[in-house]
């Protein structure tokens, strides 16, 4: 029996987030020519044989999210559990058949097309599974497209693009085209280009799916490094629960078209809701999914010169430990939350 | 599985015996059912050419004629063509038009431009070419032509691909449009097009953007239907207006598929070069036609030469331009070695009268060196040529034409129909006995049986030499770049080449028509075999030889089981091809639709031509439906298509 965990300081407690940036209510999305009427017909609690012997089939169903901002959120399932959907209804690069998005407040199926083009001119960006780069451009023209469709000025738009490849580490590889490129570099220049108008809200569809395990990896670490700059509020989908709790703030478990459970990677491993999300945390052992938060205890003596930052789970952080007895553990800003020491993580590790 | 293929076969057993019996005993019993009667024909000829002398003296847009309409369009494009043609060919009053010297100065640039040296120097030694051999001025005038329709060609299918794709509603309608003007043979609407713009190479090339324009539609649509759902929601994401989505997004990413569909337009159109001759074109196409009329093969020959020349050198060049190379050097150095070109050539005509027209003293000709072959074999191996023609005229084509003829067409009808049903089910049925009927209604049967005849023998040879081909050439991985290059340029070839060897052997008769038919339908039957067979997947091969299967085994009971589907719509192309040759065999004069269309545009009877043309698309639609069908089936077996 795994010993209790002690109670987590109440400043750090996950919960609602004050105000949520993006909303979803009761989203649904079925497909087929009378998609709006077979839903009235059938009602929500219908099964989704009863949807395919009338010819459609019920992608995204009943879906309630609050999605904060500056969390990233991690969309989970497997291929057709409705996952692509779902992040394109939230765009509305589909159109949902029933429900609300909200962003700040503002229901988006309710925006003119114009309001909404504006909308994602501006304050979403998107990268794409396979990439999505346009053929024709080199890597700077593709990362700059975004403000050419916006009719920012040609010197401007150039400026930024230069600084979005540097961002991504791609200094040097402006003029090459995409074909040029291998799936790492070409996933890079899609980032880039998704974050080249700055957005607030960044959706991702399986960013690291089509890459090689070892990229995946390394992209991932790109992925942590450039949210601890840029502070963006994330949806992130993955097939890949390993993604998924390592960069989750909280995740959504979705199967055939329905969330199963929401919660942070830690809830999500000690409480599973259905035997369906136990199937996916049963290999996963609780220091992958704990955070150095939620070990650590008050100040006491003077810092010790090692730091972490909070997001870390102790998986990752044991190996500091091997030279160190106490970590300093940090915010975002670099102000210390607490100290860690060996004895604790040592304990939790050997629990598994 | 054994039990429905033992029930396929019982249902068809029992088809064609009913059909035996129906033959043998029905007649007396249901005359109608041969021959449909004469009173209950569809006088569609006659509201066809009703309705054209409607459009031309009556319809009327309230502010302007239908009239005024064609003139416009005419002088629309007559404008274009005749800066064009004063340019390359008869010069602006005392200006001179480019001299050869220049233009294939500029060809090379061009080629170049595409795809470096060794595409300037084939562009170069085409257009001497045509130089040496004399054909300079007909093949300018066939530039010209070519130069005007297609561009209208290109936009006018981009134009509509793009408006159907935008438009679902569109799309359903035009399809149906596309499928029956790509099997609708050409003459059929050179008489509309005639009535209604007159006899002149502005028609011509309204007849050759027409016959262009279907397949750069179709390519259209299908490339943008293929660029990824993921670039169409990029676009969306950055907040492309529909204008940026176009331009921005969909046309750059469907670049590659766009520019084959361009290389077709220009194919096409050289493909049309003789056949729009006969309303006007003028050039090259003439010179063709007329040689064959009065059988003067070695300056046919030569003409056609020139024309495949043309054909090689804009087919590789447009070709190169598809492979999209990034990098390639900046266009304004070529347009500074262009001008550079144009200057040279234009300083060296003032002192070198040769630089402006080829030195008549340096041509060659080798015209009258073929009319003697064609004498001297004709001379000398008559009987044995007239053996072979007599044999297979009476012991293979009499024989199954008469059978073909004496069949019912309600037989035909049903079994058609039959075979739609198993193919694809109640719509397909329909389809395929409606269209027989359909037929049989414009009492044009027995011509159209003559069509099948003609088209089913030559395909069932064209399919016996080209699959073994096919399958040696993807066995021995070494023949088949060769093989490529071989049906490559057979393919760029217009059709009217095929004709000539085979009417210079045989002069005119069915046999004749069936060479031509078979020699230019191979080539989809050995490519559609080759890259089936080379299609398979290899797991599935080395899994074959892990089992210890024989070469023999690994091809019959492997590759080719799994390339089946492949080979059916090689079947298919060669059909497609059949037909479309099969038309144009009408000059050598056989009996069958393609004649009733030839006979129609010499008698400028737009109703009669376009009635039997559409019974030749009828014939082409019913065999693709069919074997598409066949081939999804198998597609659907193999589990390579759900």
């Amino acid at each position: 029996m795994p010993r209790p965990l002690p109670e987590p300081m109440p400043a750090l407690k996950p919960g609602p987030m004050p105000e949520p940036m993006l909303v979803c209510r009761d989203v649904w999305k079925v497909f087929g020519p009378q998609a709006a009427r077979v839903l009235s017909d059938l009602g929500p609690e219908a099964s989704a044989d009863q949807f395919v012997t009338k010819g459609h089939i019920p992608a995204v169903r009943a879906v309630d999210l609050e999605i904060g901002a500056g969390e990233i959120f991690v969309i989970m399932g497997l291929s057709g559990s409705g996952k692509s959907t779902l992040v394109r209804c939230l765009s509305r690069l589909i159109e949902p058949t029933a429900g609300e998005i909200l962003f700040h407040g503002e229901n988006l199926l309710a925006m003119s097309e114009d309001r909404m083009r504006d909308l994602r001119r501006h304050r979403m960006g998107m990268v794409f599974q396979h990439f999505a780069l346009l053929p024709h451009l080199t890597v700077a023209q593709n990362v700059a497209f975004p403000l050419e469709v916006q009719g920012v000025a040609r010197s401007e738009r150039e400026d930024r693009a230069r600084r979005m490849v540097a961002l991504v580490g791609l200094q040097g590889r402006e003029d090459a085209f995409p074909r040029q490129l291998s799936g790492g570099q070409q996933q890079r220049v899609g980032i880039a280009r998704s974050l080249a108008a700055d957005p607030e809200l960044w959706f991702l569809d399986e960013p690291f799916s089509a890459l090689d395990p070892l990229i995946r990896r390394e992209m991932q670490d790109e992925f942590i490094r450039l949210q601890s700059v840029l502070k963006k509020t994330i949806v992130f989908i993955t097939h890949d629960f390993d993604e998924a709790i390592r960069l989750a703030d909280r995740i959504a478990i979705m199967k055939d078209g329905a969330v199963v459970q929401v919660g942070t990677p830690e809830d999500l491993v000690m409480n599973p809701a259905t035997d369906y999300v136990a199937e996916f945390t049963r290999a996963v052992t609780r220091p992958k999914v704990v955070p150095v938060t939620r070990l650590m205890g008050p100040v006491t003596g003077p810092d010790p010169d090692a730091t972490l930052p909070a997001r870390t789970r102790l998986a990752e952080a044991a190996p500091l430990f091997l030279t160190h007895e106490t970590v300093r553990i940090t915010d975002e800003d670099g102000r210390t939350l607490g100290h860690l020491h060996r004895a604790d993580v040592v304990a939790m590790m050997l629990e598994g | 599985m054994a039990g429905r293929g033992i029930r396929a076969v019982v249902v068809w057993a029992g088809a064609l015996a009913l059909l035996a019996l129906f033959i043998t005993f029905g007649k007396p019993l249901a005359p109608w059912a041969f021959d449909w009667p004469r009173a209950a024909e569809l006088p569609a000829a006659r509201w066809i050419s009703a309705l054209m002398r409607w459009l031309l003296n009556d319809a009327s847009f309230g502010l302007f004629t239908f009239r005024d309409l064609t003139r416009a369009v005419a002088a629309v494009i007559d404008l274009p063509y005749r800066a064009v043609l004063g340019l390359l060919s008869g010069g602006f009053g005392a200006l001179p038009p480019l001299g050869w010297l220049a233009v294939t100065g500029l060809a090379m640039v061009i080629g170049h431009r595409a795809g470096g040296w060794a595409l300037a120097a084939l562009s170069g030694a085409g257009f001497l070419f045509i130089a040496v051999f004399g054909q300079w001025t007909s093949a300018m005038v066939t530039l010209a032509s070519i130069l005007i329709a297609v561009p209208i060609g290109i936009a006018g299918g981009l134009a509509l691909g793009l408006a159907a794709h935008r438009w679902p509603g569109l799309n359903r309608a035009i399809t149906p449009a596309l499928d029956l003007m790509q099997t609708i043979p050409v003459f059929a609407y050179l008489v509309p097009v005639l009535i209604l713009f007159g006899f002149g190479p502005v028609a011509a090339v309204i007849a050759t953007v027409i016959y262009a324009m279907p397949p750069m539609t179709r390519i259209t649509q299908l490339s943008l239907s293929r660029v990824p759902s993921e670039l169409r929601d990029l676009g969306q994401m950055v907040g492309c207006s529909r204008h940026q989505m176009t331009w921005k997004v969909m046309i750059p990413s469907a670049r590659e598929g766009l520019m084959v569909g361009v290389n077709q337009v220009i194919m096409l159109s050289l493909n049309m070069v003789i056949i729009a001759s006969m309303i006007g074109a003028g050039g090259l196409g003439f010179d063709v036609l007329a040689a064959l009329r009065r059988l003067d093969f070695g300056a046919g020959l030569e003409a056609g030469f020139a024309i495949v020349a043309l054909a090689i050198v804009l087919d590789r060049i447009s070709q190169a331009m598809a492979q999209d190379r990034p990098g390639a050097r900046a266009g304004h150095s070529y347009l500074l070695v262009a001008l550079a070109v144009l200057v040279l050539a234009g300083g060296l005509t003032m002192v070198l009268p040769g630089a402006q027209d080829y030195p008549a003293e340096a041509r060659l000709s080798t015209g009258t060196f073929w009319s003697d072959v064609v004498r001297h074999i004709n001379v000398n191996y008559f009987d044995a040529l007239e053996a072979v023609k007599n044999f297979f005229l009476l012991n293979l084509m009499i024989p199954f034409k008469r059978f073909l003829i004496g069949l019912p067409w309600l037989g035909v009808a049903a079994l058609l129909a039959l075979a739609g049903w198993r193919l694809g089910g109640a719509r397909l049925a329909a389809l395929s006995g409606g269209l027989v009927v359909v037929i049989a209604a414009t009492g044009l049967w027995e011509e159209a049986m003559t069509t099948v005849y003609l088209c089913g023998i030559a395909v069932v040879i064209a399919m016996l030499i080209g699959l073994p081909i096919g399958v040696l050439a993807a066995e021995r991985d070494s023949l088949w770049p060769g093989l490529k290059l071989v049906i490559d340029t057979l393919q760029t070839l217009p059709s009217f080449v095929y004709l000539m060897p085979a009417v210079m052997l045989f002069r005119v008769g069915d046999f004749t028509a069936l060479l031509a038919v078979v020699a230019y339908a191979i080539a989809p039957a050995i490519r559609y075999t080759a890259l089936g067979l080379q299609g398979v997947d290899a797991r599935l091969v080395e899994a074959g030889r892990a089992m210890g299967c024989t070469r023999g085994q690994i091809l019959w009971r492997i590759k080719l089981r799994l390339a089946l589907p492949e080979i059916l719509l090689g079947l298919n192309q060669t059909i497609m091809f059949a037909l479309s040759m099969l038309v144009i065999t009408a000059l050598v004069g056989t009996r069958d639709l393609g004649q009733e269309v030839y006979i129609a545009l010499t008698k400028a009877d737009a109703g009669r031509g376009l009635v039997a043309g559409m019974c030749v698309a009828f014939i082409a639609i019913i065999a693709d439906r069919l074997i598409q069908g066949a081939a999804r089936r198998a597609r659907a077996r193999l589990g390579l298509e759900t």
